[in-house]
């Protein structure tokens, strides 16, 4: 196993962790008002659509988020299941990626709806 | 593998369970949220109608619990962020004590709203 | 002075299994857990294997799981540590079992010479003794950081308490890490990216996950934790060409 894979990832998830730690907080902040008085369709596309802030806002925290969450698996399933290697770490990184991706997607869909 | 609890009671053991356990979930969950996001594709209606579908108690109490999941994740990432960034060391009970209360209060500022 | 008796449990065994035994030994005044041993191999059964050298918290020899945690068993005294009269011994965790509590340190000292855990003077690269003494001011930044590391007795109770080693026979563990962030702070030593690179990645310090089992657990006060959080550090800016 390539320990410089090791550090660079672990570098991939600290600075992603950094980012989250922001925006987790402007996410909780914008859910606790948003669920005041019900949650509704036409209030959550009432801010985001057509918002270019916000969309590139959730394309950014959702790139983050899909790769520190399967870094995140990958050190839970090397320690827990035995899960090691070069092929899992790349599986893993195409897991962080393709779930990034979908998360981009359904902020496109918040954009465009 | 033994499970003793008595070597793992000390409370930073348990905030790198919290922290573990909580981001086990999250990430798990975190497709299933975007999918839910991107009924949005589809228009208001779709949106909307996702959410009267998760209008019920359990999945009311479902989503209390991610926020306070994502809530604690958060605030056990600023503790480990602390000690490996900042070379925080003596402080560390209260570290864990400031993760828990943020959490908790995230919870129930959600369960205030929310009903 | 005797004060009752106390109820001792004994994992005897080798590398094969083994299981525990129960011995009653006289309870008395200022007893530590390694006296309590020592009855019982001197006393009711020499068969008993176990270890211990100075008797007085220097040599790191005596560490054993008493009441579910490592310890150093020469300064622990029963009255702290006993529960209900009772004692159980195991041999330190994450380690092979030569016999009874004894265990065999061969692993855990190969994993500080993969660490680099050997000094390495930059003006006599071959090891020989330097010409002229270097002078490192007790209160700079690094020297304080070598200091908070350099009183390590090699015990091995960090190792034993820390659940990564046992999820992750690779890892280098908490005592090598924490002794290589001494070296690399050590403005005398001359291997500083060598180590650097050899405790970087998933056996290195990347692995450690900040549950401080060691620093809670090293019977000298130190805190492995916060030197394996040093090197991560020291990594992070490597990797951005930022050398600190
Ligand atoms: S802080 Fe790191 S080295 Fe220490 S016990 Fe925990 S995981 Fe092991
Ligand atoms: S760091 Fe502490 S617990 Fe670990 S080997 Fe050294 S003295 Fe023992
Ligand atoms: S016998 Fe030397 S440290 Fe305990």
């Amino acid at each position: 196993m390539s320990t410089r894979g090791g550090t660079h990832l672990w570098v991939a998830q600290r600075v992603t962790a950094m980012f989250l730690a922001v925006a987790v907080l402007v996410h909780l902040a914008t859910i606790l008002v948003a669920v005041r008085g019900g949650l509704s369709a036409a209030e959550i596309l009432g801010r985001t659509r057509g918002s270019a802030a916000w969309l590139a806002f959730y394309a950014v925290f959702a790139l983050a988020a899909g790769l520190h969450g399967a870094i995140g698996l990958r050190g839970i399933a090397a320690e827990w299941l035995g899960w090691r290697g070069r092929g899992f770490d790349a599986a893993w990184l195409t897991i962080g990626l393709l779930t990034a991706i979908f998360g981009i997607y359904a902020a496109l869909g918040l954009y465009a709806a | 593998m033994r499970l003793d609890p008595r070597p793992r009671s000390h409370p930073t053991y348990v905030a790198f369970l919290v922290h573990r356990i909580s981001g086990l979930l999250l990430a798990l969950f975190l497709p299933l949220h975007f999918w839910a996001l991107s009924q949005a594709i589809n228009g208001e209606a779709a949106l909307e109608g996702f959410l009267r579908w998760t209008d019920n108690a359990v999945l009311k109490a479902a989503e209390t619990m991610l926020v306070v999941l994502l809530a604690a994740h958060l605030a056990g990432g600023l503790r480990v962020l602390a000690l490996e960034f900042l070379g925080w060391r003596s402080s560390q009970k209260t570290l864990v004590a400031a993760s828990a209360g943020v959490s908790l209060a995230a919870g129930l500022l959600f369960l205030l709203n929310v009903v | 002075m005797e004060q009752g008796t106390l109820r001792v449990s004994v994992w005897r065994g080798d590398a094969a299994g083994g299981a525990p035994q129960f011995y009653e030994v006289p309870a008395r005044a200022n007893q530590t857990v390694l006296d309590v041993v020592t009855h019982i191999q001197r006393e009711i059964d020499p068969s008993l294997a176990y270890r211990f050298a100075c008797r007085v918290g220097m040599c790191g020899s005596c560490a054993m799981e008493v009441n579910g945690r490592a310890r150093w068993t020469c300064r622990t005294h029963v009255k702290k540590v006993a529960q209900d009269g009772t004692l159980e011994l195991r041999p330190l965790a994450n380690l092979p079992v030569i016999r009874d509590l004894a265990t065999d340190m061969a692993p855990f000292f190969d994993k500080w010479a993969r660490a680099r855990g050997t000094f390495q003077p930059k003006d006599a690269p071959d090891g020989a003794v330097p010409a002229e003494f270097h002078i490192v001011p007790p209160a700079t930044p690094k020297r304080q950081a070598a200091d908070a590391g350099i009183e390590c007795i090699g015990c091995g109770v960090c190792y034993a308490s820390c659940d990564i080693v046992a999820w992750n026979p690779e890892y280098l563990g908490p005592a090598a890490l924490n002794r290589a962030w001494t070296l690399v702070n050590d403005v005398r030593d001359g291997a500083r990216q060598e180590r650097l690179a050899v405790v970087a990645g998933d056996a290195g310090c990347h692995a450690c996950h900040s549950t401080q089992s060691c620093t809670e657990r090293c019977p000298k006060g130190i805190d492995p934790s916060g030197a394996i959080a040093g090197l991560k550090r020291t990594l992070f800016w490597n990797v951005f060409g930022v050398s600190r």
